[in-house]
């Protein structure tokens, strides 16, 4: 029994993590078609950054992380994408060779095996069943959520970037600089990648294929949780995690990546559209 | 105020306008008409600049706009209503409102009293979703939202398609007492007798070129109305 209440915090801060990159991900592909396979790598530049700020304060590591991550999607979104918006299948295979690179380019730095990075003492040990670290991540990503919707809601910036993202046409003849709207969308969601990259240092080791672990779980947030859509992100990200780290439990680790297909595949089927999705007068 | 010379544009291979010329002088109102599929829309997004323009200039106040971005040009002070009374759905009226007005040159936020004092029908419903208003709310809405940047030149795309009776003659008297204010206005519209009850002068466009323009008076005569008949 307790081993069963034990995946919970397990399963719940994996969720967490997930969440944090679908966030990055559902800005750029829910709003801007982009398919960023790079997305990965900007998670695994934010365990590296933690990696290398050791010693510095885990604490700075975080926002660190974010300036490294959002940096390099801006850098991607300027020289690379910019080029390809409105062929999400051709970003897609522009951003997996960027992806490659990336890779290749971490395992040059800082060597093929992976790196430990130790957690701050403050995170170790517990409450009863659940761990510091864990909890902390479930905090981190809680925190993350709060702060991107208040400021999607609450700020002339958000209300520019979800303008854009219902109607980019639309948005450019109103008079907003829908170029520079991207470029701030694809910083912070790459940066919020980079946190989650810093958060993974909490549970585990940090290699040059990180990002690949995640990238395509955080798809199937993004997608299982409505295009675009913050609360179905939460959800459909806690949804996988817990099924994950369940189904890892009760049988192996390639059995459970069979499992969690499958449950995405025939809820697809249920509800394409995701979790939630628009129901309004102008998009049908 | 606006002037359009020699104005090439289409969509990838295949052109639609071939070489467009046309003047809107302060404080005048034109109107642009011709059959379907003549260039019309192409010709106002071209002028905006949501179109890339393949030849020919775009001169507003003096400037050459035509390689401007649109909302540079909207900084400038060209305001766009485009065809099929856009709104960005999910917004409120409010935040429609409001993000267009942080977007623009002036951020005063007493355009918006004004604005909505040409529309006064928007102001029990400025918290709604603005995908949940009827065609004729969300046309009214696109016209505020153009308005809250305090335009010089307003540039409409048949305001009056597809919009229910009761607030076609809204419109129409919003657009006429803008006009009476001095507001310069660039106005596309299929109807004839609307065009003749607001414009002073028109242009006709038949397959992406120019076959007649001149004053409003003149659009009484047969061969404008065979132009325009389909």
């Amino acid at each position: 029994m307790e081993g069963v209440l034990n995946q919970l915090p397990i399963g719940l801060s994996i969720g967490a993590v997930l969440l944090l990159i679908a966030l990055g991900l559902t800005f750029t592909f829910g709003q801007m078609g982009v398919v960023n396979m790079a997305h990965g790598e900007f998670i695994m530049a934010g365990a590296y950054t933690a990696y290398l700020l050791q010693g510095v304060g885990f604490l700075i590591a975080l926002p660190a992380a974010f300036v490294v991550a959002g940096l390099m999607g801006l850098v991607l979104e300027r020289t690379l994408i910019r080029r390809f918006y409105g062929r999400p299948l051709d970003t897609l295979l522009l951003t997996w060779g960027v992806s490659l690179m990336l890779q290749q380019l971490a395992r040059d730095l800082f060597g093929a095996p992976n790196v430990q990075v130790a957690s701050p003492a403050w995170l170790r040990g517990g409450v009863g069943i659940l761990p510091y670290n864990r909890l902390f991540i479930m905090a981190l990503a809680a925190a993350s959520v709060l702060a991107i919707w208040a400021y999607m809601n609450r700020t002339g910036q958000g209300r520019r970037m979800r303008a854009v993202m219902q109607n980019r046409r639309l948005a450019a003849t109103s008079g907003i600089d829908t170029g520079r709207v991207d470029q701030r969308t694809f910083f912070i969601g790459s940066g919020l990648a980079g946190v989650a990259g810093v958060a993974l240092t909490l549970i585990g080791p940090v290699g040059p294929t990180l990002g690949t672990y995640y990238i395509v779980d955080a798809f199937l947030v993004v997608v299982a949780g409505g295009l675009g859509q913050l609360r179905g992100a939460v959800l459909a990200a806690a949804g996988l995690g817990l099924l994950n780290s369940y189904a890892e439990f009760w049988s192996d680790a390639s059995l459970a990546k069979v499992v969690v297909f499958v449950a995405i595949i025939g809820f697809l089927q249920v509800r394409p559209q995701g979790l939630f999705f628009v129901r309004s007068r102008a998009l049908t | 105020m606006l002037s359009v010379e020699g104005l090439e544009s289409g969509y990838g291979r295949a052109r639609v306008l071939f070489g467009v010329s046309l003047e809107v002088p302060a404080g005048r109102l034109v109107c642009v008409m011709g059959r379907n599929g003549v260039g019309k829309t192409t010709l106002l997004d071209t002028v905006m600049g949501v179109l890339p323009a393949t030849g020919g200039r775009v001169t507003f106040e003096g400037r050459d706009v035509t390689r401007l971005r649109p909302d540079q040009r909207v900084r400038l002070g060209m305001g766009y209503v485009p065809q099929g009374h856009d709104t960005f759905p999910q917004l409120s009226v409010m935040d429609n409102l409001l993000v267009t007005l942080e977007a623009s040159a002036h951020r005063d936020r007493a355009a918006l009293e004004e604005a909505l004092e040409v529309f006064p029908r928007l102001k029990p419903l400025l918290k709604r979703p603005a995908g949940f208003l009827s065609g004729g709310q969300q046309q009214q809405l696109a016209m505020a939202r153009a308005l809250v940047t305090r335009p010089k030149l307003l540039i409409l795309d048949e305001p009056t398609e597809g919009i229910q009776p009761s607030i076609i003659l809204e419109i129409e008297e919003a657009v006429e007492r803008l006009h009476a204010t001095g507001l310069a206005i660039l106005l596309v519209e299929q109807y004839l007798d609307l065009a003749l009850r607001l414009a002073d002068g028109f242009v006709i466009l038949d397959a992406g070129r120019v076959v007649r323009s001149g004053p409003a008076r003149e659009l009484q005569d047969e061969e404008v109305h065979r132009l325009l008949s389909v």
